[in-house]
């Protein structure tokens, strides 16, 4: 049975990984996420579980130790924020190289300079070239059901692919609020027994991990790897329906709020995801014809989902916690315009916003659906805006 | 010396863990220590799982489709060995606590140069050490960045010529620092620290012994001549590595337990310019410029033969 419970972001993160219970953690505490390792050490002192926790001296320490670990055939966590996962950066793309089916929670936080250790999307668009997953989360309850969910996804023989899911720092790791926790034996039975088909530790069959490749070997390599991140989107449809029918919640690749029949449609992911629903659902009292289409999956790119949801749409706006600096606009809004590409000549708008903490309220985004509105009507608008900016 | 012979024997008739057919360069000091490191675990019964970092040895013997080991072996990067291995002794002990993994016979070896060790890998390699994991560290110290072109290190000896401590006429030294004591550092963390040499192989396999016993982490210096940054004969690896010996510019000796053995004294030390002047990387300092470059590493060579002897001396 599951039972309801009313905790932080960062405790239905710890919770998660306490009935996972994984072989090994190596993690190293920076703000936001810093709770989460807490948590594991005192689950561990309290004989709540068992896993072998790594307390290493960096985040560098950690991401490299996990390789390690997973190469040595078990099942792997870390998490962390920010500029533990720019320290770690190096290390993620060795990572997936190797398809080491790693699950790594990121509490996602602005990158210095100057330093900020607030919610934003700049260590998590940092790093989306990696070869991870990315599943950004809209608040605690799905930031625990993606981690389980995403221990079966790494783990996939046809994904192999280390997984980050994501939650805004503090607007959810610091948040609490309800939501159901599923039972430890539950959740062990839905992600079932890890078996590595390779292993450091199997001295009867010796393995090579991590060999370097020349220009004849590595463009393969590449290309054969990301096969692995592309097989993730359906892999995670099957998974994310098997875990709907076992615990009565599923999230999709993207989430269709009144969208499908919007004239003006906004997009985002993340925590901003409630606030955009309000504006929405106060909009559409006010006759306007409003909607949401949400980004769960952000790598890979659900594209063709997202083009099949955006046929009505007269204009749209694309909501970036991030600035991509000095791109014609930030990675969500691109990635929406190449996937919109010869589709149709819709207004395609690009908001910035949140960035180091910054509120983004009701009336901000009923504003945006207004300037929107006008847009569809022909009005020239600024491809790039800045929500709740002081000029 | 019938006991040596056979012991001797049996290392040569192992199955070999490195395979021939690697890239390092014709009398590379690395191949050689890495066998006499891997057959002694072997001979001792053990199951070597190595982790090594970006380098010479990493790039020679690990290039796709091809691999040299005949033993489970990772490359994750530069400066992570310590911690990548950490990672896998990790599991070993959580596999083998949760009943998953039976097997006593596993022992864990990372291979860094200077290069990952003393510089880039200092932070990860102290991290692994404070932690306790059972590893043994092994340097391959061939004193530069060899594998990028022989740049130099912390590890780079006063007065040496590399690629970024160059020599012309306006700087007739190079490197202007001495070597960072790195076993010091290690011998900090108050776990069993040895240097050793591929000329003195007893005296290295009895230090690979005692650092594969110990119930956490070892870390052994080894110097490892390099024919190509170095600028000598092929065939003088060895040579240069008993001259480092006997010169006392690389001493055998181990600290345990806070307490610090020197392992051989020369009988006959050797100057100094004995084992320079075969080496093209000090060419410079045999010239009437290199004069005073070559008193000052007489000089740093005998302080610090001197402070081992008086440290063993006085019970530490
Ligand atoms: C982070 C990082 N910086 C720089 C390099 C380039 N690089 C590769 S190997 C190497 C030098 C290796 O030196 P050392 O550890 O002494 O090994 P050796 O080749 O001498 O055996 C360098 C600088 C790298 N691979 N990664
Ligand atoms: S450059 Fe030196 S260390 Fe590298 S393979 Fe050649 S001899 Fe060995
Ligand atoms: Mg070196």
């Amino acid at each position: 049975m599951s039972k309801r419970v009313a905790l932080s972001g960062n405790e239905a993160a710890a919770h998660a990984i306490r009935q996972i219970n994984p072989d090994v953690i190596a993690a190293f505490p920076i703000t936001p996420s810093t709770p989460i390792p807490m948590a594991v050490s005192q689950f561990i002192a309290d004989g709540k579980m068992t896993t072998e926790f790594v307390t290493v001296e960096s985040e560098h320490s950690a991401i490299s130790a996990c390789v390690g670990a997973s190469a040595a055939g078990g099942r792997v966590m870390t998490a962390t924020s920010a500029n533990g996962l720019a320290l770690m950066f190096e290390i993620l793309y060795i990572a997936s190289g190797m398809r080491r089916p790693i699950v790594a929670p990121v509490v996602a936080r602005a990158l210095s300079g100057p330093l900020n250790i607030h919610g934003d999307f700049s260590d998590v668009y940092g790093v989306r070239e990696s070869g991870w997953v990315e599943l950004f989360c809209q608040d605690s309850q799905e930031f625990y059901d993606t981690i389980i969910q995403s221990v079966k996804l790494a783990e996939n023989e046809s994904v192999l692919t280390p997984v980050m899911p994501i939650a805004d720092g503090f607007d959810i790791s610091h948040t609490v609020e309800n939501w159901y926790m599923e039972d430890d034996e539950a959740v062990q039975k839905f992600i079932g027994e890890y078996h590595s088909k390779y292993s450091l530790l199997d001295t009867e069959h010796p393995v090579t991990f991590g060999a370097w490749a020349p220009p004849d070997w590595y463009y393969e390599h590449r290309r054969s790897q990301l096969e692995g991140l592309l097989n993730a989107c359906d892999a995670f449809k099957a998974v994310d329906k098997e875990f709907g029918e076992k615990f009565g919640r599923s999230y999709g690749v993207i989430e269709k709020y009144h969208s499908d029949d919007a004239d003006i449609v906004v997009i985002g992911m993340g925590a901003v995801s409630g606030t955009i629903k309000d504006a929405v659902d106060e909009m559409r009292a006010n006759g306007i014809s409003a909607g949401f289409l949400r980004v769960k999956l952000f790598r890979p790119f659900p594209y063709k989902d997202i083009i099949e949801a955006l046929k009505g749409a007269k204009a749209i706006g694309v909501f970036d916690r991030c600035i991509t600096a000095g791109a014609q606009t930030a990675a969500l809004c691109t990635d929406i315009r190449s996937a919109m590409y010869g589709k149709s000549n819709i207004p395609i708008v690009n908001y910035t916003y949140g960035l180091g903490g910054r509120d983004t309220t009701v009336s901000h985004v009923k504003t945006v659906i207004e300037q929107l509105k006008e847009a569809a009507e022909g009005k020239k608008i600024d491809l790039i805006n800045y929500i709740n900016l002081r000029a | 010396m019938a006991k040596k012979l056979s012991f001797l024997n049996k290392l040569a008739l192992n199955k070999e863990l490195l395979e021939g057919g690697h890239r390092l360069c014709p009398g590379c000091g690395h191949s050689i220590i890495v066998r006499m490191v891997l057959n002694t675990a072997m001979q001792e019964g053990y199951q070597p799982v190595m982790a090594n970092s970006t380098g010479c040895l990493e790039v020679c013997t690990g290039l796709y489709p091809y691999s040299s080991w005949n033993i489970p072996w990772i490359h994750n990067a530069f400066e992570n060995v310590a911690a990548t291995l950490s990672g896998a002794e990790s599991m070993y002990k959580s596999l083998s606590r949760r009943g998953k993994l039976n097997n006593d016979k596993i022992v864990f070896i990372a291979f860094g140069s200077d290069g990952g060790t003393y510089d880039i890998g200092l932070q990860a390699l102290s991290g692994a050490a404070e932690r306790g994991h059972r590893f043994l560290y092994v340097c391959d110290d061939n004193e530069a960045y060899q594998n990028t072109g022989n740049q130099r290190s912390s590890a780079t000896p006063y007065g040496t010529r590399t690629t970024t401590s160059a020599v012309g006429t306006a700087d007739p030294i190079g490197k202007k620092q001495k070597r960072k004591d790195i076993m010091e550092i290690m011998a900090a963390h108050e776990i069993y620290t040895a240097q050793a040499s591929p000329s003195y192989w007893m005296d290295l396999i009895k230090k690979v012994k005692k650092g594969l016993k110990q119930n956490g982490p070892a870390y052994l210096n080894v110097i490892q001549p390099c024919t190509t940054g170095w600028g000598y004969d092929p065939k003088d690896t060895i040579n240069l590595a008993k001259l480092a010996v006997d010169t006392c510019i690389w001493p055998l000796y181990e600290i345990e337990n806070r307490r610090s053995k020197v392992n051989y004294k020369p009988k006959n030390k050797l100057p100094v310019e004995e084992y320079l002047k075969k080496q093209k990387r000090y060419a410079h300092l045999f010239t009437p410029k290199g004069k005073e470059a070559l008193e000052k590493i007489q000089q740093l060579t005998d302080e610090h033969w001197n402070f081992l002897l008086e440290r063993e001396q006085a019970g530490f």
